[in-house]
């Protein structure tokens, strides 16, 4: 009688190219339809399928050998995936290392933007609808409750979500350090391609106060205001109406300046006590240098927004070792509680090298990561 | 219980938990690159508190509030800023100003307990039986009390805007409070010093009015003039002629300016005719 039968089988980013994870990724009538199949399955006792634009994962407690190889199969078949290739990308963890494994996903350590937390409520979201679907039992319950606790503490207690690592986002956290609440900051977006478009939807999820649209071509500034539910103003109004905003993200394909020092010094004389944010991600540049010695004007161009991101990013990853240090240690109590409680379950899974699935149970295939 | 020590070591106590947040603070600072928020805040407080308790024995001996000589006008000073600091440091984002406030009761403290001369004449009774007269030099010192604050919070907006302008936002400097939070919570900390210096002064006139010659020149026109530098500077900032950095910087000098001023009003007392007796140690 092994506690090995705690398992996680699945694809991630780290072997899965995005063509392969768009072919594996399951939408809600997938995932019911699938979920609805593994309960039927023999041998598993209880499961939770992780479902993300990154990773497709199946957590379970097995009690038969091959209960891993026909979820594997069901999955493939659902999909119309061809399993030979399945299973070279496949991960495949049992035991402990699944349990580390689970707390590192949670903890943001597995993700490809290094310590993101939108990962924590996609992994509470599919505890909570295996939980509904009733297919959870005593050790799924213990170890996704006690993972969650376990990634709460390493983001509490390291550097791991500090400083934002994505452009759009360093943007919005300047602002933040400028006008400290963005629900009454106005945000005014020149052009209408796709960066200008990823800032602004940052600004607005942060709770911007308003959007506005100006693009050389309106019906373009239009659109892009309609799917962002903001508004759209004719692009030659931009000068006259630019004291109206806090923050002007620029980021046309014009080839010159189009936001012009004299015009920014007439809109501070305006607003001479509120500061003025210039976010240029523009190339060549949208607005010009000299524009930066305004009292209360802040420009930060594309390379102090990337660099930004990198430093972040670079002490973000020096965390790893450190959070790495408190996930092995969390990891290794939890399964000192849980592994007599499988075995108690008598939860059987068997260790022979012919185990279809690969590995020999309680051995762990090693991580991509590692 | 509180004259089991005497107001002297209740103050050395209290000097020494605000230096112990500063170095705290510091040593946080060095090594996790963050200030220590809540423990620095918990220092503060609990020295806040042993100077009150020190103050409080100063007070029952010298028979009212406690501003007779330098020593007494630097420690309600710092209390009166540290009062505030509890008050909105909580409210803010505002780690940093604690640090800084620390920083600044440490110095006020620990230099007035140092030098003995600040102490060496302890007055008593120095506004007689006159409350109108002691509320009025506790008010204008509580003002001192709050122009410290605006003098931190303009350096603390100096920081931001260096650290903004020179793309240099990592680190500590991300601990900093918003350039609008500073700049809004200059503007009310002055509004509220110079309301509470008026109030003080207005106060103070009944007395002068009805008879100048208990009143010191100096101390007057020293009074005077930082009420109204610190009136003309709230005039100027709230019409927009005074902004941003000028207006940080005129918060951090205008409160230089208003310590050398204690100088002439602590002499004061020595010239003109005092309700009570000196002391002399």
């Amino acid at each position: 009688m092994t506690p090995d039968g705690f398992f996680v089988l699945g694809a991630t980013h780290h072997r899965a190219t995005l063509a392969v994870r768009e072919k594996l990724s399951l939408n809600a009538a997938g995932l019911a339809d699938l979920q609805a199949e593994l309960g039927a399955l023999d041998g598993l006792r209880e499961y939770a399928v992780l479902s993300t634009c990154n990773r497709v994962e199946f957590y379970g407690v097995a009690s038969s050998p091959d209960a891993v190889a026909r979820i594997s199969a069901a999955f493939c078949q659902r999909q119309q995936f061809d399993a030979v290739e399945f299973d070279r990308i496949r991960l495949t963890l049992r035991g402990r290392e699944a349990v580390q494994h689970l707390l590192e996903v949670s903890a943001g350590l597995d993700s490809q933007m290094l310590g993101e937390t939108e990962i924590f409520g996609q992994v509470k979201d599919a505890y909570a609808s295996a939980q509904a679907r009733g297919s959870t039992g005593p050790v799924l319950n213990r170890i996704f409750q006690k993972g969650f606790q376990a990634a709460k503490h390493v983001r509490t207690h390291t550097a791991i979500t500090e400083g934002q690592v994505s452009v759009a986002n360093v943007a919005v956290d300047l602002a933040l350090t400028i006008f400290g609440s963005l629900k009454e900051t106005r945000i005014l977006l020149l052009g209408a391609g796709e960066i200008g478009e990823k800032t602004a939807k940052a600004f607005l999820s942060r709770g911007a106060a308003t959007v506005t649209v100006a693009s050389r071509r309106f019906e373009r500034a239009m659109e892009l205001a309609t799917s962002l539910g903001a508004s759209a103003m004719p692009f030659e109004q931009r000068d006259a109406r630019m004291a109206e905003f806090d923050v002007v993200v620029c980021a046309t394909s014009a080839p010159d300046p189009v936001v012009l020092l004299p015009v920014v010094r007439s809109a501070m004389q305006r607003r001479p006590a509120q500061p003025l944010f210039f976010i240029d991600q523009a190339l060549p540049r949208d607005v010009e240098p000299a524009v930066a010695e305004i009292e209360n004007v802040f420009l930060y161009n594309l390379d102090d927004l990337a660099k930004i991101a990198a430093e972040n990013r670079a002490a973000r990853e020096a965390e790893i070792a450190k959070c790495r240090a408190i996930v092995a240690e969390k990891a290794d109590a939890l399964w000192r509680q849980v592994a007599p409680q499988i075995a108690a379950l008598a939860v059987k899974v068997d260790s022979g090298a012919a185990s279809p699935e690969g590995p020999a149970s309680g051995e762990a295939v090693p991580s991509p990561r590692a | 219980m509180f004259d089991t020590f005497t107001d002297r070591t209740w103050l050395w106590a209290a000097a020494g938990l605000y230096f112990a947040g500063f170095v705290q603070g510091t040593v946080s600072m060095l090594r996790h690159g963050r200030p220590a928020g809540a423990a620095t805040y918990g220092l503060i407080a609990a020295g806040y508190v042993l100077q009150l308790i020190g103050l409080g024995v100063r007070g029952r001996l010298v028979g009212g509030c406690p501003l007779g000589n330098t020593l007494e006008l630097c420690q309600f000073t710092a209390w009166s800023a540290i009062t505030l600091y509890l008050a909105v440091g909580v409210t803010f984002r505002a780690s940093l100003l604690g640090y800084f406030s620390s920083c600044l009761a440490a110095i006020l403290t620990l230099v007035s307990l140092s030098i003995p001369s600040w102490d060496a004449e302890i007055r008593r009774h120095i506004f007689g039986d006159n409350p109108w007269i002691e509320l009025h030099a506790a008010l204008a010192v509580f003002s001192y009390g709050i122009f410290a604050l605006l003098a931190l919070t303009g350096l603390l907006f100096l920081l931001r805007n260096h650290s903004l302008k020179h793309k240099n936002v990592g680190g500590w400097h991300s601990f900093l409070p918003s350039i609008l939070d500073l700049d809004q919570m200059s503007v009310r900390l002055l509004a509220a010093g110079v309301a509470i210096l008026a109030a003080s002064l207005a106060v103070g006139s009944v007395y002068w009015v009805r008879d100048m010659s208990t009143v010191n020149l100096a101390k007057l026109l020293a009074t005077v003039a930082v009420w109204l530098t610190y009136a003309t500077t709230l005039g100027l900032r709230l019409r927009g002629w005074l902004l941003a950095k000028r207006f940080a910087w005129a918060c951090v000098a205008l409160f230089a300016a208003a310590l050398l001023s204690l100088g002439p009003v602590d002499r004061s007392r020595h010239e003109v005719p005092p309700a009570g007796e000196p002391d002399r140690r």
